[in-house]
């Protein structure tokens, strides 16, 4: 736009007084002219027209111009500048070019097609927008440039030990070459022998690290060299473990075993074939060739036929012997395996097999179905109370179990394999309910303040099933079969541990939350001031009451609970309930929820058939029973022993048939002090240990620390002792080394621009001066040693060229 | 009736023949040979208690000045020397180790505002509120001399605060603007300003030493570059910061002190929200320093406490305060991480241990062993209910823990609100907002 303006200046420079006015006028008009398509022709004739103008009244006007160049733009003394907005132009100047014949037309043309562009510059952008722009760009610019000290941060803040001040000399003794680096001859004396050792090219001094070594110490670092000596352990290590372990499985002379492992290898085999057939077809195909091979080989051969030395005999024992049949059974059935023809299952059996394995979960394949479409126990192995805690605890054994046995169903096993894995399960099944045993131990040992917590809610809980109970009890016309109440008892159980389960989750997060609040470091501020040793017993003593708080406001909490919701009991409350009588006999018949085919004609048939089979699924575990026998023995344990120290034939006849007098048994039986009430005495549904001891309680840890995430960590931090009495010197000097260590009247500097480059190259400039005396001392040796042949062949070269030249 | 008889077995402590090795009586109560655990235990707790009993972080007042001391500076090169600047003016040269006064001079007429130390320890800084810069040697004269500045800046308008570049001949002073000055010019080399009109302090980073960050009257802190003609960016927060301090070992962290009783650690590459929100003063926090290493800072607050919070914990491990001591004003942490330095409105400098039991002086080889082994062993049961109880005991005065009672039972009860609140509106109408989102308001690019 502006070039538009600039060219029609010359043509209105002759104008008169206003000629400021008509420029931004013409300005307006060229805005529109530009505007047009065809501007320029317009603008042609419009110049042409001012010319004409101009030139008729040529002479007045002229004057006009002249008159206020003068006044404004020239002065005496100096050429003023700020003149009335006509500056020069750069079309001023090169306005002559299209008249000069000697202008090359090629610059002319450009010149013209400058004058004729037409595009506008944008508008810059306003102040506050450039700036925020370049605000922007320099805040990139340096927190990118900050970012560089992430990794010197995160390292620091892992480190095990911090040394401050971060840059220290290095202690001891210094190298010699660094201590005479920085000296210099200064008394004549010296000058004069450095003279003379230089003249001679004397090696000032012996290298203390000869240059291989010195080459080695740059070429790896200590970390890296221990890095790889770690690795290189670990590796042998490794190799010498397989090697064990393959030569003790070589020793194992127990044919069953290597069958075992045979059978095992030839599955991964398998396995790892159908694998390759997905991933590497050309591999598979190999691998199809050579076991083609292996089947020609097997065919044309006459092992595995039962036709050896061996079979022979073996078919002798045969008539008598049952496992001599068995052994000759096999081998043919090695035989046919290994004759019989690869078939390359289709891509559509495969996906079908897939889906099926993935609609169904893994025990409907695990046995043979009796196919029992009402009893839902029955479609699998274990109740699914039992699987739960089994899939948590032994994931890896079931999980590998689950695998084997989809496998199993795909490549038709035999019977014998089947057997095995029966047993197996067996021994499964046992080890489960072992652990589940052992965890309930642990249970009562570890969790009991949630037990604490739990006896509240599991009331509530019975007494939800109550009312539910009591709701149906009109409704409901009672079969008075024992079988139908075991079954409604298990339900009533499961129910039972449903809850447990949840309440558990409940009441976990809750010391969570607190744990977060108190996680955070807060000093115990208060108005004691602590001063003596007294003062911090008395301190430590405090905390029990604090501790206690919590638990004697649950007791509070749990007799309140109890009366309000059961007032029917209230008169008994003197008398231990039984929980036989609260859990069975109303509990209410729940609808068993996996059988809507049932057809309700059939439907007494069909109970009494269910429940024999429930009862068939259920006869190892009475879980009731169990729960009382386990509190009654707990009972039993707590209870404080008779000590009977009477010594049957002591001061009296005695032998066989003979009992002690009752007057020496009475003299001589101790009887211990009644133990206190138990806590869960008048709680049917709940054990609570009464092995915790409060004493000692006082010092526990209740919740797991922060940086823990479970407590045998913690435990085994805390079980490593760190003292000099069971360790050794070194091992506490680490194990005690502090965090953080600073050196006495030193001053820490912060952090330099050094930190962040490589140690390697801070170790260069230390050795700089080192390095510098080391080329030196390579000179003096070269010219020592083999720098002579060099300097003779130099000499020759010389001499040749000079005799050359 | 019983008659309990000293007696004494022959056949406890006779040998049968002298070639046996003397018997030696031994006790075989299981509780008087605990296992490890037990016995490292106790020690904890021994330790701790030891710990509490030894910490007596107070060292010692230096008094002299005849006003509130508003700004303190350490000697770049010198630990025991240290600068202080008096609300009349005054700035005194201390002696650490001898605790005396070596110099004073009235270098400004009103608030001495800032004051630092050159970073090759020859000479130091001040500003005040006669809108001048003067620079003093760090040298006294000789006697007879007078005590005249190296070189004297007039400005235009107050300054509040000075800090000087770390390697280079620059400094940066902040009052309506923030300036950066070359010491061999009379005018600044750089101006910034950025809608504000007044600043309370301006700190240099000491380790990307090109980086500033400052506060600002309105709630804000902005950082700027040395070598750019613009800040950086900038951040408005609910109320108004006192003073920052950049971390001397990690390079993009700072803290700042805030009006609202609180400290907020910022990354400068995320300042939309605070790394860490420091709480547990109960009143204005007026000044913040790092200590060397750069795990911890000390703050100090207009309540009369100074607070030592490690870096990435939201609550202090110490709270230090005496009954003479009144507002205190500024703090610093001497540079080789063994003392406190606080200086507050009753006119006295006071020296105190940074690590409360520490023991002074050379330490043998045995005396550190223990020391190490017994922090490891504190370390160690620290979550112990007995051993964390009495590490965490701390005296406070009356009018204090008042204050931070009512203050928690104030947090309690908005908190509460805020529950009750959201448990009457519509699920997900009224968010979740943390600690650290609340106290920004906005970031300004």
């Amino acid at each position: 736009m502006r070039r538009k303006g600039v060219k029609v200046v010359p043509a209105v420079m002759a104008g008169d007084d206003n000629d400021e006015e008509e420029l931004s006028l013409n300005d307006e008009d060229i805005i529109s002219a530009s505007e047009d398509e065809g501007g320029s022709d317009d603008e042609r004739k419009h110049t042409k027209l001012l010319e004409a103008i101009s030139s008729l009244g040529g002479r007045r006007r002229m004057k006009q111009t002249e008159r206020s160049e003068a006044s404004l733009q020239v002065s005496e003394f100096s050429v003023n500048a700020d003149g009335a907005g006509e500056k020069v132009n750069l079309s001023d100047l090169l306005g002559t070019m299209e008249k000069t014949p000697g202008a090359p037309n090629k610059t002319k043309k450009q010149l013209r097609n400058l004058q004729n562009c037409k595009e506008t510059l944008e508008l810059p952008l306003s102040k506050q927008e450039t700036e925020k722009i370049q605000r922007g760009l320099a805040y990139d610019k340096s927190s990118k440039e900050v970012s560089r000290w992430e990794s010197v941060i995160t390292q620091n803040q892992k480190a095990e030990q911090l040394v401050f001040p971060l840059r220290q000399d290095p202690t001891g003794p210094k190298r010699m070459e660094q201590v005479v680096a920085g000296w210099k001859a200064q008394t004549p004396l010296e000058q004069e022998i450095f003279s003379l050792l230089h003249s001679n090219s004397q090696p000032i001094h012996d290298p203390v690290l000869t240059p291989v070594e010195e080459a080695s110490i740059k070429a790896m670092s200590l970390e890296e060299a221990k890095i790889r000596r770690a690795e290189l352990q670990k590796a042998r290590a490794l190799q010498s473990y397989y090697e064990a372990k393959a030569r003790r499985e070589r020793k194992i002379k127990s044919k069953q075993y290597h069958k075992v492992q045979k059978k095992v290898k030839r599955r991964d085999f398998q396995k790892q074939f159908e694998e390759m057939m997905k991933t590497d077809p050309d591999g598979a195909l190999e691998e199809l060739k050579r076991m083609e091979l292996s089947r020609m080989e097997e065919r044309m051969s006459l092992k595995h036929q039962n036709s050896g030395k061996w079979a022979k005999a073996k078919a002798i024992m045969a008539k008598y012997d049952d496992s001599a049949r068995k052994a000759m059974q096999d081998q043919l059935e090695m035989n046919k395996e290994l004759t019989r023809k690869l078939v390359v299952p289709s891509d559509d059996d495969e996906e079908k097999s897939d889906g099926e394995a993935g609609a169904l979960p893994d025990f409907v394949n695990d046995q043979e179905p009796i196919t029992d479409s009402i009893n839902p126990w029955m479609r699998g192995k274990l109740t699914k109370e039992a699987s739960e805690p089994e899939v948590n605890a032994v994931a890896e054994e079931t999980s590998t179990v689950a695998r084997d046995e989809g496998q199993d169903k795909q490549q038709e096993e035999d019977e014998e394999e089947e057997e095995v894995e029966n047993e197996e399960e067996k021994l499964l099944r046992e080890f489960d309910r072992k652990r589940k045993l052992r965890q309930d131990e642990d249970d009562d040992l570890v969790l009991v303040p949630q037990e604490e917590n739990k006896t509240l809610p599991v009331d509530g809980a019975e007494q939800v099933a109550r009312k539910e109970v009591a709701g149906e009890d009109g409704s409901k016309i009672s079969d008075n079969d024992d079988e139908d109440e075991e079954e409604e008892e298990q339900e009533v159980v499961s129910e039972f541990n449903n809850l447990f389960n949840r309440l558990m989750k409940k009441s976990n997060p809750v010391p969570a939350v607190q744990e977060q609040t108190d996680g955070e470091e807060l000093l115990d501020e208060g108005l004691v001031r602590v001063r003596t040793m007294e003062d911090l017993e008395a301190l430590g003593q405090d905390i029990p009451v604090e501790t206690s708080r919590p638990e004697l406001v649950s007791e509070t909490g749990t007799p309140s609970a109890v009366s309000t919701s059961e007032p029917p009991n209230k008169k008994k409350k003197k008398k231990e309930i039984d929980p036989n009588e609260v859990l069975t006999k109303e509990a209410k018949v729940i609808k068993v929820p996996l059988v809507p085919t049932v057809v309700e004609e059939e439907e007494e048939e069909v109970h009494t058939e269910q429940t024999a089979i429930i009862k068939e699924a259920f006869a190892g575990d009475d879980v009731i029973s169990d729960f009382l026998k386990d509190k009654r023995k707990q009972e039993e344990a707590g209870r404080p022993k008779v000590v009977d120290l009477t010594l049957p034939g002591w001061g009296e006849w005695g032998g066989i048939g003979l009992k002690p007098s009752k007057h020496k048994r009475r003299k001589f039986r101790l009887k211990a002090a009644p133990a206190p009430p138990r806590k869960d005495q008048k709680l049917p549904a709940v054990i609570i240990s009464e092995k915790r001891n409060t004493s000692v309680a006082a010092h526990q840890v209740s919740q797991l620390p922060f940086p823990f995430q479970n407590s045998t960590q913690f435990e085994s931090c805390i079980r490593s002792p760190i003292g000099q009495t069971w360790n050794t010197q070194t091992t506490v000097k680490k194990l005690t080394a502090p965090k953080v260590v600073t050196k006495m009247g030193a001053i820490i500097e912060p952090m330099s621009k050094e930190e962040l480059i490589p140690k390697q190259k801070s170790s260069e400039t230390k050795k700089g001066a080192a390095i510098i005396l080391e080329e030196k001392m390579e000179k003096g040796k070269r010219k020592g040693s083999e720098g002579r042949k060099l300097l003779l062949q130099q000499k020759k070269q010389k001499q040749k060229k000079s005799k050359a030249q | 009736m019983k008659v309990k008889v000293l007696c004494r077995n022959p056949d406890d402590y006779v040998r049968e023949t002298t070639r046996d090795i003397q018997r030696v009586p031994r006790n075989y109560d299981p509780t008087l040979h605990p296992f490890e655990v037990p016995r490292e235990y106790t020690r904890a707790l021994n330790a701790t208690k030891m710990e509490r009993i030894f910490s007596k972080p107070f060292v010692a007042s230096l008094d002299g000045h005849r006003d509130g001391i508003n700004c303190m500076a350490k000697h770049a090169k010198s630990l025991s020397t240290v600068l202080s600047g008096a609300c009349d003016g005054e700035v005194k040269v201390w002696n650490l180790s001898k605790r005396e006064c070596l110099r004073t001079i009235q270098a400004h007429e009103g608030f001495a505002r800032g004051i630092c130390s050159r970073f090759c320890g020859t000479s130091f800084f001040t500003v005040g509120d006669d809108k001048t810069i003067k620079q003093w040697s760090m040298e006294p004269p000789g006697y007879g001399q007078k005590e005249e500045p190296l070189n004297t800046i007039l400005g235009k308008a107050v300054y509040t605060g000075i800090d000087h570049h770390q390697t280079e001949g620059t400094f940066a002073t902040c009052g309506q603007t923030v300036d950066i000055w070359d010491e061999l010019r009379s005018s600044p080399i750089r101006s910034f300003s950025w809608g504000v009109d007044s600043f309370s302090c301006v700190r240099y980073n000491p380790v990307e030493t090109e980086l500033l960050a400052s506060c600002a009257s309105d709630r804000s802190l902005i950082l700027y570059d040395m070598r750019e003609s613009t800040p950086l960016k900038k951040v408005i927060m609910k109320l108004r910061s006192n003073t920052l301090c950049w971390n001397p070992m990690e390079a993009y962290f700072f803290t700042c002190s805030s009006e609202d009783y609180n400290l907020y650690t910022y990354d400068m590459r995320r300042l939309d929200a605070p790394v860490k929100v420091h709480m547990d003063h109960v009143s204005a926090v007026l000044d913040v320093d790092y200590s060397p290493t750069g795990k911890e800072f000390v703050s100090a607050s207009f309540d009369k406490t100074v607070r030592i919070f490690p870096k990435d914990s939201g609550h202090s491990r110490e709270v230090y305060h005496t009954k003479r001591m009144q507002h205190v004003i500024c703090v610093k942490w001497s540079a080789d991480n063994k003392y406190i330095l606080t200086g507050s409105d009753e006119m006295n400098i006071r020296l105190w241990k940074a690590n409360a039991s520490e023991k002074l002086g050379v330490l043998t080889a045995r005396e550190k062993a223990a020391l190490n082994y017994n922090q490891k062993l504190r370390d160690k049961f620290q979550h112990h209910p007995h051993v964390r109880r009495i590490a965490r005991h701390r005296h406070l005065p009356r009018a204090i823990f008042r204050q931070k009672r009512e203050l928690r039972e104030i947090k309690e009860a908005r908190s509460r609100k805020e529950q009750n609140v959201r448990k009457h509106s519509k699920p997900d109408s009224v968010p979740l907002v943390t600690e650290k989102e609340k106290h920004v308001v906005t970031v300004v690019e």
